[in-house]
């Protein structure tokens, strides 16, 4: 403890203390928030033996179960699957994209609530030299690892079970992760204004991404619904997400500004939940 | 009214600092110097000022007018260069439960960009420090108050910071946890960090405190070392007499006069004098016979008193 | 003092039943599991409701009119709606009883503390545990209700035995209820926690609730035939299509001796925790 003490006494002289404050303050404002995302994965870690099973279990079901299973209904009814493809490889690209959504929608909600409220860490991390907008950064990168990782994973038993006619296929996953972040980071923006518990989460999974989970054109064709119904599908990042995956994992037609609608809405999503996020972060720690 | 310290180059600085909520001003133009190594204390009622200072010091809360400077730096500009230099040890523990007590330092640490092999022993060493060495691989939730008090100390330090801020470091623990607590501090104190504390504990501010400023809505009414504010707002003795709730005011009133003060409360009447067994002596002459009677030291009670008019703690 | 006690003590007839666990009055549990629902969260409890009728539409209507029909086991060829409508009544009666036995009662042993006050007076640990599952069930049977008007609206009860799904989701219920906080009871964090959803995921997509078992290798048949949940379907697509059979009688049993167990289970481990 006599080490850590030297250090504050030798230095009475306010210059000298300045220059020491500017010097510590660079390595926190280049990397502030690698640290946060740092820590995030290692609270993860306590998640780890849930996270791999669900990692590696939802695809092995949700693949068996859909493309193989419910496939043979499908395409003993239509002759030949759907949009000209057996329903493995109809269903597969949009599975990817909806599992990515879940994680997503779990890791940008009550994770930001504990921060905030229930274990305050968020608070403790910016009472060190980090800045609101850097927690949120950092908490993001975590969450796109996390997603990143389940994505390559199921694109893998997607491969396996034979989903994947097409060479581009693994593009696939950068439509899963994006489809999890646009969705992801304006909840995040929402949760990080939330005060209170009232269930409001709940209510996001039951009115707002399950019904997006059934009705973005994931298990059938969003054409398959009246036509006053189709705004679900434009709205939804589900949508542009599996659409996009479609294109990249059995090349399904469609014209050109489409798909670049697609990117464009799932990127632009993202960004401004993001860029929300961080404003109301900032906000709300600066008390 | 300017509060100035004796030193050359305080390190922290503040003057007509403000900071309102809508029109409620929390913080309502202090000013104040702190010099590097001294321990500083904030004593006050709850709700007077006291954290929202804190928060402004610590660089986590904008100022809304005034001038404030801390490490020589303007924190509206330099919230990280600032707090790489300050170890917080906020009013509610904010330990991060999912973590195991020695991760807890050591990711705290890294906020900080000192590196993990820097970051091992150092855990270590604070650990030690306090006491918690045992804990190391224990949950938060298992430690009790005292230890989670404790720790969050030890992970302030991890950073070895110039000054360390703690907001009311022993609200809410036992007597022995309390004393355990300020024994840390005052190794601290004593190897020269600067310490600057809120508290509405008299004893703990008489305890730590070289220095400090009685605040209340707002406003500082008061400054000096405890033993001058004692001295210049209280009598040596106080004497404490019980009539009963019913007698206490018309008792106050034969017994005017007999000290230098006299203070009127619910349950007691306070006759400020720097010899109280012989203002007793006096008050049994006027043939009043109170249930109980107690003459004590002053204390910063008094001094809270005396300038406010209200008891510290409600 | 004897004589004080026995005027101050309202006379209390103790059920014949496992008299010091349980003294008949479970429904103040029930009660106050009601109150507190009814102030707080009512909204969250009726969008419950929902979910099992968002995929009807979905999967029956949408992605059925790609379908067609299915083929019941007896060879009865019936609308994809019609097929899985009673699996999801099935699936709803199993998620609702699993998460009111499981993470309700989690969050009230490990965080609420409440059973520790319950326990205080002079409820018994069955009390407690048949309460719980009551509210569970009571709760249970209102979307059950709700979710048979949407078929009947919909076309897709096609037997007058359709009735006979409302007993069938409670008796389906209470055995998942009764199993789910016996094991509950051993849980201590979130991540023991997370595994139940691991057996409930695969049982939702695989016991006959979208597609028949057919299209399975043989060992796994036997497997999901195991499972509660697959006779949870087969009870009440039963019902619900007209089409019995001998094994209905079965699925019934499966539920009762599930129930006998997990209420043992239950109050045992509650004896075990509280009553120490």
């Amino acid at each position: 403890m006599s080490e850590l003490a030297a250090s504050t006494t030798e230095t009475p002289d306010l210059e000298s203390a300045k220059a020491k404050a500017l010097a510590a303050g660079v390595k926190p404002r280049k990397y502030g928030g690698w640290y946060v995302a740092e820590h995030r994965l290692l609270s993860m870690r306590t998640y780890l033996q849930t996270m791999v099973a669900t990692g590696v279990g939802t695809p092995l079901l949700y693949l068996y179960a859909m493309g193989v299973g419910l496939a043979t209904l499908v395409d003993a009814d239509q002759g030949q699957g759907l949009d000209k493809v057996s329903y493995l490889v109809f269903v597969a690209p949009a599975l990817i994209c909806s599992a990515a959504l879940t994680t997503a929608t779990e890791e940008f909600s009550y994770p930001i609530m504990l921060g905030f409220k229930w274990n305050p860490t968020f608070f403790g991390m910016n009472s060190a030299p980090l800045e609101g907008g850097q927690i949120i950064n950092g908490v993001t990168y975590s969450v796109l690892f996390r997603l990143v990782a389940q994505s390559i994973v199921y694109y893998l038993f997607m491969l396996l079970f034979g989903a994947i006619p097409s060479p581009l296929g693994w593009l696939s996953i950068f439509a899963a992760v994006a489809t999890g972040t646009a969705l992801g980071t304006m909840l995040m923006a929402y949760a990080s204004r939330l005060e209170e518990d009232k269930g409001q989460f709940n209510y996001i999974m039951r009115f707002g991404v399950i019904p997006l989970t059934l009705f973005s054109g994931t298990f059938f064709p969003l054409t398959a619904l009246p036509v006053w119904l189709h705004w679900i599908g434009w709205i939804s990042p589900l949508w542009h997400g599996t659409e996009l995956s479609r294109v990249f994992a059995y090349g399904y037609s469609e014209p050109i500004w489409l798909t670049v609608t697609h990117v464009v809405y799932l990127v632009a999503l993202t960004a401004i939940g993001w860029w929300l996020a961080r404003r109301i972060a900032v906000r709300r720690l600066n008390k | 009214m300017v509060v100035v310290s004796a030193s050359k180059s305080p390190v922290v600085a503040a003057e007509s600092l403000t900071k309102k909520y809508k029109d409620f001003a929390a913080v309502d133009g202090i000013s104040f110097e702190i010099a590097q190594g001294e321990s500083f204390g904030f004593l006050g009622p709850n709700g007077a000022g006291k954290s929202t200072t804190m928060r402004m010091v610590g660089a986590v809360s904008t100022r809304t007018s005034g001038s404030l400077s801390v490490v020589g730096l303007d924190p509206n500009n330099y919230g990280p260069e600032i707090r790489s230099q300050l170890g917080v040890v906020p009013q509610a523990d904010n330990l991060d439960t999912e973590l195991k007590v020695r991760d807890n330092l050591i990711v705290y640490g890294r906020y900080f960009g000192l590196s993990r092999s820097y970051l091992g022993p150092k855990a270590d060493e604070l650990l030690e420090f306090a006491q918690l060495k045992e804990k190391a691989k224990e949950r938060i939730d298992d430690l009790s108050g005292g230890m989670k008090r404790r720790l969050t100390i030890a992970r302030a330090l991890i950073n070895d910071p110039r000054i360390l801020l703690l907001d009311e470091p022993t609200t809410g623990l036992d007597p022995q946890a309390r004393h355990i607590l300020w024994d840390r501090l005052f190794r601290l104190k004593e190897q020269g960090t600067t310490l600057i504390l809120t508290t509405h504990y008299m004893d703990e501010a008489e305890q730590l405190c070289d220095r400090l400023v009685v605040i209340d809505k707002g406003k500082i009414m008061a400054e000096g070392s405890p033993a001058a504010l004692i001295r210049k707002y209280s009598t040596r003795e106080v004497l404490e007499l019980r009539f009963g709730s019913e007698h206490n005011a018309a008792a106050a009133k034969k017994v005017e006069g007999l000290g230098e003060r006299i203070e009127v409360l619910p349950d007691r009447v306070l006759i400020y004098s720097d010899n109280g067994e012989a203002t007793l002596q006096k008050v049994t002459e006027t043939g009043l016979n109170p249930i109980t009677s107690l003459v004590r030291r002053s204390s910063l009670e008094d001094v809270f008193l005396r300038l406010t008019g209200r008891s510290l703690i409600e | 003092m004897t004589a004080l006690d026995s005027r101050q003590t309202p006379k209390v007839s103790r059920p014949f039943l496992l008299p010091s666990l349980y003294a008949g009055n479970a429904r103040s549990v029930m009660q106050r599991g009601v109150l507190a629902t009814a102030s707080t969260n009512w909204l969250i409890v009726v969008s419950g409701f929902f979910e099992p009728v968002f995929y009807l539409l979905a999967m029956g209507i949408g992605l059925g009119s790609f379908i067609g029909t299915v083929e019941l086991p007896g060879g009865q060829p019936v609308p994809y709606a019609a097929y899985i409508a009673p699996a999801l009544l099935a699936v709803a009666a199993m998620n609702g009883a699993i998460f009111d036995s499981t993470w309700n009662v989690f969050f009230k042993m490990n965080f609420g503390k409440l059973y520790d006050g319950m326990l205080a007076t002079s409820l018994g640990p069955f009390d407690v545990a048949l309460g719980e599952i009551m509210l569970a069930l009571a709760r249970g049977f209102v979307y059950a209700c709700g979710f048979m008007i949407v078929m009947q609206v919909l076309g897709l009860n096609l037997s007058w035995m359709a009735i006979l799904a409302l007993p069938s989701v409670l008796l389906i219920a209470f055995a998942f209820a009764s199993f789910g906080m016996g094991i509950t009871s051993y849980m201590k964090t979130f991540q023991q926690m997370d595994w139940i959803n691991f057996i409930m995921l695969p049982m939702f997509l695989l016991s006959a609730t979208f597609f028949p078992i057919t299209v399975y290798p043989t060992a796994l048949q036997w497997v999901i035939q195991a499972m509660p949940l697959w006779h949870g379907v087969e009870l009440i697509r039963g019902f619900t299509t007209g089409a019995i059979d001998a094994a209905t009688p079965w699925h019934v049993l499966y539920f009762a001796v599930m129930i006998v167990l997990g209420m043992t289970l239950t109050t045992r481990r509650l004896k075990a925790l509280f009553l120490k």
